[in-house]
């Protein structure tokens, strides 16, 4: 039957997330994107919470909760809210995890689940946007070729977060036309990392790219083994997590400037007053809330074992727009002040800029 | 716990009526269309031994008051937004009864709606001088006795001649007690069909819901029973604006399935557009990214996107409603959002069919035309916003006029 209130699990969850974002990320989201760095203890305390290992089964050395994307929502969410790039990092090595949990062989979630279940931070990545405009996740350039026992993948990719420090790597390549999965461990010949990134946004986070030349890994190690792995099942997946933190980082700006609109005084009254000011605010709240509730369908579509490519793909392109529009309003409704780096809104507005752009980035 | 699932007789129900929606309405909307006067007699008499469809089935009928029921208002204006609004029942002045009503009343009231003869209700707020502003109402109701005796004039009353004159329905018409006491003294009163003193002064040409009569109704010394009125007659303070917040909590019921009802006129241009597309072998790449799309494409998913958005804020004002739970804010936004994508959402589809979309053979230029109406009636889409603004910013209607 049709509802929308989390369980009382979820709610705690939530909860949780919440308190963290509140008390730790905003304490330090700014100095962060100021210094291009994320403290390893915030990320620390996160892991704490187990948001992966709690999806990842008891026989694999996980919590055993259901691993559910609509969960994952939430989470993404309310990371999201207090910082997009803290939370990218926070979860970053879901982004090798969650697609070895749901189209991993048997082999691969014996051998690498339990890493992800440990007591210390498993810096884990993947590796799929490539440098060029006409970027499709369909249609990669970076390739893998079968030689003998082991795949050659040559390439290059960029906007690989935390790449320098991760020793596991996920490397998506074009198999035979088809997108497939690559494991890549730490220590492989042949990937070069380049300089970190600068961009407009997610300054915080460390991204790179990386060049894969004759790059040579066992056969053992293509994602799913012998039969490979459902990439657009994988890509459902990040949909919902990126539309989720479109969600997160709306909502932050929406907030503030809702709190601005109410305390700035013009011609005597607050500017919120103004239906001008004050219907931006409510065509913000509305298109927040509508696209939290397409993710958790999309999500839940997902959590069903349904094919979800339409409906993720759908609410990812309308949170994309979402989260542009309502931070450009948010920056908009501060005037001056939001163009300044004392007020948070132009940071969202740079992050939120950036979703569009940030396929495979991110993964409940 | 966060779910979709639609149970399997829910389903089933929404099926019927997508299927009933299609071989009742469907082949007779273009001419009830072009015969705007007209009554669909047989019609009528159909739905109203078997109100699946159409407002018999909703609005406290049998469907309920929860998502069932924003899923068969869709249905039925997918298949005919007009016909939808014509067929017999309670309608909107029912809804009223139901919100304020004593015991007693509502058996007197609604019983009709079971037996005999096709009968309406109808809701009577608007004036010629007032439309959202339904502070400035200026018909009044003085008492004389154990009656009241109405005067004024109302517009825009939503199956008001049917209502009114055709049936042995009702109107619910909203007047004022004490002109000097201002929200506070208005108060909504029941006016049986046939009422001396009651008459349907014309019925409006419209640019779409044609099949729907919207009627001004005149009262000029209309005496009705004294407890004909809803809810407390007295001007307990005024002060206090009890009379106003009942008019507003029967939209709050109302408004979910106006947003359905938008909706499904919505799904009905979208279904269009891409059943046409298909037949031409052309393709929506779901889930390609951006900049191999191509301009149609995008149209198509903008489109597709935007009903989900609003299908899901109004899903969440039935969920919430059926839970009793108090849903103006997001009614509002349900509201707000599906008249404004419904509007869009037609428009774009005559633009994609290009002559096909235009000409009168097909039924997508009445759709546009019915469409409209949905970010209109019930509050325009700009009252609806001012109210989300409000009720998220804190603000009474003096903080934010």
């Amino acid at each position: 039957m049709i509802s929308f209130s989390p369980s009382e699990e979820q709610q705690m969850i939530i909860n949780t997330l919440s308190e963290f974002a509140v008390n730790e990320m905003r304490e330090l989201y700014r100095e962060c994107d100021e210094n291009g760095g994320i403290p390893a203890e915030i990320i620390d305390k996160a892991w704490e919470f187990g948001l992966i290992a709690s999806s990842i089964p008891e026989k694999y050395g996980g919590f055993g909760s259901e691993h559910s994307a609509v969960t994952g929502a939430l989470v993404a969410e309310e990371l999201a809210w207090g910082d997009l790039s803290i939370a990218m990092h926070i979860l970053c090595p879901a982004l090798v995890a969650f697609p070895i949990l749901e189209t991993g062989s048997e082999e691969q979630k014996r051998k690498y689940l339990p890493l992800f279940c440990g007591e210390g931070y498993k810096p884990a990545t993947a590796a799929l946007i490539e440098p060029r405009f006409n970027f499709d996740a369909s249609t990669l350039t970076t390739t893998a070729r079968l030689d003998g026992n082991e795949y050659v993948l040559n390439g290059e990719k960029c906007y690989v977060p935390l790449a320098a420090d991760a020793d596991l790597m996920l490397v998506y390549a074009s198999l035979d036309g088809a997108t497939q999965g690559f494991i890549v461990e730490n220590g492989v010949s042949r990937l070069e990392i380049g300089e970190r990134e600068k961009n407009m946004g997610l300054k915080a986070l460390a991204t790179y790219e990386l060049a894969l030349r004759d790059c040579r890994i066992p056969k053992e190690n293509r994602l799913g083994g012998e039969a490979g792995c459902d990439f657009n099942r994988i890509l459902n997946y990040s949909r919902v997590a990126l539309s989720a933190m479109a969600v997160g980082v709306a909502r932050a700006a929406y907030e503030y400037s809702l709190d601005y609109a109410k305390q700035r005084y013009a011609f005597g009254e607050p500017i919120a007053a103004r239906q001008a000011i004050a219907f931006m605010m409510a065509e913000m709240a509305i298109e927040i809330e509508a696209t939290r509730f397409m993710t958790w369908e999309a999500a839940w579509e997902l959590d069903r074992g349904k094919d979800a490519t339409k409906d993720t793909s759908l609410v990812k392109m309308y949170a994309d727009d979402m989260a542009v529009t309502v931070t450009d309003r948010a920056v908009q409704i501060l005037g001056g002040h939001g163009y300044i780096r004392d007020h948070p809104v132009e940071l969202w507005l740079r992050n939120g800029r950036g979703f569009v752009t940030f396929d495979g980035m991110a993964i409940v | 716990m966060i779910d979709f699932e639609i149970p399997p007789e829910i389903e089933a129900a929404r099926k019927a009526a997508h299927e009933r929606a299609k071989e009742l309405f469907r082949p007779i909307a273009r001419y009830y269309d072009e015969h705007e006067h007209e009554n669909p007699d047989e019609l009528i008499r159909t739905l109203w031994e078997n109100p699946t469809i159409g407002m018999g089935a909703l609005g406290g009928g049998s469907a309920g008051i929860g998502p069932a029921a924003v899923f068969l208002a869709e249905e039925s204006t997918w298949g005919d937004a007009g016909l939808t609004l014509c067929g017999p029942g309670p309608g909107l002045g029912g809804a009223a009864v139901l919100v304020s009503a004593t015991p007693e009343q509502r058996e007197r009231f609604l019983k009709r709606f079971s037996e005999g003869e096709p009968k309406w209700g109808a809701m009577a707020i608007t004036e010629a001088g007032c439309g959202s502003d339904t502070a400035a109402i200026t018909t009044t109701a003085v008492r004389d006795g154990d009656e009241w005796v109405l005067n004024g004039e109302k517009i825009f009353v939503t199956c008001g001649k049917r209502a009114a004159e055709d049936s042995d329905g009702f109107a619910v018409v909203w007047a004022t007690v004490d002109k000097s006491a201002g929200r506070a003294g208005i108060k909504p009163f029941v006016v049986e069909a046939g009422t001396p003193g009651m008459r349907v002064a014309k019925v409006e040409d419209k640019l779409g819901i044609r099949a729907s009569d919207t009627a001004t109704i005149v009262f000029q010394d209309c005496r009705i029973p004294y407890d004909n009125i809803l809810g407390i007659p007295e001007v307990v303070d005024k002060t206090k604006t009890a009379g106003f917040k009942r008019v507003m909590a029967t939209f709050d019921v109302t408004r979910p399935f106006v947003a359905a009802m938008a909706l499904g006129v919505g799904r009905a241009a979208l279904d269009f557009v891409k059943e046409t597309f298909e037949k031409e072998g052309i393709e929506i790449r779901y889930g390609s990214p951006r900049h191999k799309l191509s301009a149609v494409e995008r149209d198509v998913m903008d489109m597709e996107a935007n009903m989900k958005a609003a299908e899901m804020l109004t899903l969440r004002a039935a969920w919430m409603m059926s839970l009793m739970q108090r849903n103006d804010l997001q009614a509002s936004m349900a509201k707000a959002k599906a008249g404004l994508v419904v509007t869009r959402v037609t428009q774009k589809a005559v633009e994609l069919l290009g002559p096909l979309g235009y000409s009168r053979k097909n039924l997508v230029e009445k759709w546009m035309r019915d469409c409209k109406i949905n970010d209109i009636f019930e509050g325009t889409g700009q009252i609806n916003m001012l109210i989300v603004a409000r009720r998220i910013l804190g603000y009474t209607r003096d903080d934010l006029k």
